[in-house]
Parts: C-alpha cells; structure tokens; sequence
C-alpha cells in the first residue's frame, strides 16, 4: 500500500481569533493565521502595526486571548521546535561558542551533541575561526551571524527572524541575508518580520500584511507584489514602502 | 614626644591641642608611621576585620544573591511587599543588628547554647545579616536590568526564570563583583554590630572600627583618625586588586585571540 499523496500543505502553528493587549493598548485584534509547513511568512506593516507581537505570538513568548495551536509533525508525530533571532541579538558576555553551547543546554540537547553541532553551526556562519573570541566584542553583522548559528544549532523547525537585518550596514545586511535564504532553502519554516520590501520580495514565499493590529492582507509574495488585490490600505502601505525600500 | 599606642605601638606623635588641619596631618604622619612600623597588633586587628567582614559576605552574598535573583526573575504572590521590605531593610541601622543578634546568642537567647556571643563567628553572623539585604537588592536591580535586556531572548531559546537568572548572573559577574565590593565596604565600615556582639575584646574581637570607637572614646583623635586611613589604605588595595582582576578578566580572552 502506497502512502497517500498530501493535498494541502501541513499546518504547524494556527491562531484563532487571537488578541494581545498591553494594558489599555491593543496590539493585535482577533487574528486568524495559520502558518504552514515550509512556508516562509513576511510580516510587514508600518511602525506600531503589531508585527513583533504577532512573531512573538507565534513563537508563544506572549499570552493573548483567542487559541494558538502547535500542530504535531508529520511524521516526526511531535511539536515543531521554533528558534528566534532578534534585531539586536542579546549575547551573553562569554566567548562565541559558549554563547551556542548555552542555546543548547537550555534546550535539553544531549551533552555529547554540543561539541558536534556547535562547530558546524559557527562553520556554517563562517565564525568558527572568532570561537573563542568574547561575543560582545564582534561586530554587528557578526553578533548577528552568532546569533544566528545559536538558532540553527538547535535544528528548529521554524525559525522567526524580528527585524534580523534592520540594524546592520548594506554589507552586513547582504551577508545574514544570504545566510537566512540557505537555512530557508534547508526546508526550515521562515517566519520574518520586516520593513525592507526588497527583503521580503527576495526571500519570502507568503506576505501577510498588518495596520494596527489588524490584518489587512495575506497572499502570496507574488500576488502580494502584483497589488492587484489589495485592499486600499494595504496598497497605500506598499505604494510608499516601495519608493525606499527596491 | 612618643605615644604608648592602645596597639601597643611607638609612634611619633604630637599631642592633638591643634586646629583640624593640624590634627589632620599628624594622623596621615601616625597612619603612615603605623604601616611602616608593621607592628603585630596592629596586622593582627587588620587581619581580623578583613577575614570577619570577608566571611560576612561570602556568607550574605549566597542568601542575598539567592533572594535577589528570586525576586528579579520569579513572579509570586507577595513578592511587592518583600521588595518593599528590603528596601527598607537597606536603612537598617547596625547596632540594631547587633542588639538582634545578641539577643539570638546570649545566654538566654534561642542560640545561646552554641556559646559563639563575643567570639568572631558572632560578628561574621551579624555582618552578614547586615548586608544580605544590600547584596540582595543591588542584585535584584542588576538583574532586572539585564531581564529587560536579554530575557526574552533567552526565554526564546528555552529558558526558564531560573535559568535566565543564572545565566545573567554569569552574564553580569563583574556588575556583580561590585555588589560584593560594596557590601564589603558596609560590613568592614560598621562599629555597631561588632561591637555589641564581639565585645572589642583586645587581641580577640578587636577590629579596626572597634579600634577607632575606642580611641575616640579616650580623646586620642589623631590616633583614631590614624588608624581611620589606615582602614581605608587596606581595603582601597583590596579594590585596586579586584579592579585589576576584572581588568585581566575582560581582556584576557580578547589577548588569547590575538
């Protein structure tokens, strides 16, 4: 007997209806989303749109009203295993390979993995040469490559990425950008909060597109692009953004 | 002229009939003259006021740091008032302390059956308690700080608030180190505790700031003065030493790179 072909892509976080609020603010309001397997999510929005809030809501750092379901994977039959990467990544003041140590310790990963996975992962972000080197003293671009490698020493599922290249120089920039579309091109669930327009054309497949705290549009980047179905704001949003951001 | 020193020490000394300045610069001419002479009693008392108020914060910075991390990363009920608490713990005066814990260690107290009352342990136990609500919010506060900093991050990763806390503990170990120095300079500082419950017994529970009540007490200000600087002299060495260790420190991995 053949296993049967799968027809739709597979679901691994849903939210329903889902609201954050931060005292009297509301950041997100009543937010249906789901994000699928192999997928890779844009968030993009202006300032104050609620993107942060929804990435973090989908990683489950923030509690909200409504469900937010982690589906099991197929056929792994467990949680997908989520990473994030920050805007301005948080290093602990310790040399670089501790820094993708700890990552791994607190994520209960067996101790005689951690020399493994931790040189191929500061390989892999062309740091293993700085591995001993005090993470605060490398530069941005650096840190954030670090930060990086921490995430994808923990082999996740999904990664979230807030912002990943908003602080760098344009050579920064290109460099973790590059090294973000070959960890998408491992099959890695992306989930990336931007600005950058350009970036999320280049690296998306899905744009999901936010207006204080609301959910303007969610289509594909090509369709997304094309405008033609956008709502009003959504293509008021895009139509400014582009100017800037090609 | 020369002074029988309460420290049984000779050192040169003019009697102190002198306005401030005068009195001023004859201590420096006596502190000075104490460290050069090296006298035995004199080290003997140093000797003791750094290993009781060393001890007092070895021991207040394990229940201190404990609490303040607790505090900084925990949520629980009650937690508002025990912050105010300490706060106000921060104003305890030492001799209050003091009488607390003679109270505890007298014959008739709860532990008096242990007999440490006018012993050098009784200060460690009183020092301590003197500044284990210092460590404890200086550590809250550092810690909080660096929460608002990397605690999500680390909550991304997998953290939970104990782990988070023990990590910028490590993350924070110089900021930390500084807490300690600055308890130490509470607990090496203070007369009122000591005094009470070591008895500023000579060549016993004599410290330096038992010393120096002393000596004021029987007028000789330029010695009290001396022995004052001479205090500080010890312990603004013991800091450029840690200065300079957590100078290596931070240089020490950049240097194995190089």
């Amino acid at each position: 007997m053949t296993a049967p072909a799968q027809p739709t892509p597979q679901p691994l976080i849903g939210l329903r209806r889902a609201t954050v609020r931060f005292g009297s603010t509301v950041a997100l309001q009543t937010i249906d989303l789901t994000l699928h397997r192999g997928e890779r999510l844009a968030l993009v929005g202006s300032n104050g749109s609620g993107k942060t809030t929804l990435l973090r809501l989908l990683h489950g750092l923030l509690p909200g009203d409504g469900e937010r379901r982690a589906h099991a994977l197929q056929p792994e039959a467990r949680e997908p295993v989520g990473a994030m990467l920050f805007q301005r990544p948080f290093l602990l003041r310790l040399p670089v390979h501790w820094n993708v140590r700890v990552g791994l310790w607190l994520r209960g990963v067996p101790r005689d993995q951690h020399d493994g996975r931790c040189r191929d992962a500061l390989e892999r972000v062309g740091l293993s040469r700085l591995a001993q080197r005090p993470a605060r003293d490398l530069s941005g671009g650096q840190q954030q490559r670090l930060a990086l490698a921490r995430a994808w020493a923990l082999q996740p599922d999904i990664l979230y990425l807030d912002e990943p290249t908003a602080s760098l120089d344009p050579s920064a920039k290109r460099e973790v950008e590059a090294l973000i579309a070959e960890v998408a091109a491992d099959g890695i669930t992306l989930v990336m909060s931007t600005h950058n327009l350009g970036q999320a054309k280049r690296l998306a497949s899905r744009v999901v597109c936010l207006e204080a705290g609301r959910l303007l549009a969610d289509l594909s980047v090509d369709r997304f692009f094309g405008g033609g179905e956008l709502p009003h704001a959504a293509r008021q949003f895009l139509k400014g953004e582009l100017a800037w951001n090609t | 002229m020369r002074l029988r020193a309460h420290l049984d020490l000779d050192i040169p000394c003019r009697r102190a009939r002198h306005p401030t300045v005068s009195v001023l610069s004859e201590s420096l001419g006596t502190a000075a003259a104490l460290l050069a002479q090296g006298d035995r009693t004199l080290w003997h008392t140093v000797a003791l006021s750094l290993q009781v108020s060393g001890s007092a914060c070895l021991l207040g910075a394990g229940f201190g740091i404990a609490l303040g991390a607790a505090l900084a990363a925990y949520r629980f009920a009650g937690q508002r008032a025990l912050v105010l608490l300490l706060n106000t713990l921060l104003a305890l005066p030492s001799v209050v302390v003091g009488l607390m814990v003679y109270l505890l260690l007298s014959r008739q107290g709860p532990l008096g059956s242990l007999g440490i009352l006018f012993t050098p342990t009784a200060m460690v136990i009183a020092q301590s308690v003197l500044v284990v609500p210092l460590i404890a919010a200086l550590t809250r506060r550092l810690l909080l700080s660096a929460l608002a900093e990397g605690g999500d991050q680390l909550r991304s990763l997998g953290a939970g608030p104990g782990q988070a806390a023990l990590l910028l503990l490590v993350h924070e170990r110089f900021g930390l180190l500084t807490v300690l120095l600055t308890a130490f300079g509470r607990a090496i500082a203070e007369v009122g505790a000591v005094m009470i419950v070591g008895g500023n017994i000579d060549g016993v529970t004599r410290v330096m700031t038992t010393s120096i009540a002393l000596e004021t007490s029987k007028g000789d200000l330029p010695l009290a003065l001396a022995l004052g600087f001479v205090l500080l002299a010890v312990v603004g060495l013991i800091n450029a030493l840690i200065g300079l260790l957590q100078w290596r420190g931070a240089r020490a991995p950049a240097e194995a790179m190089a």
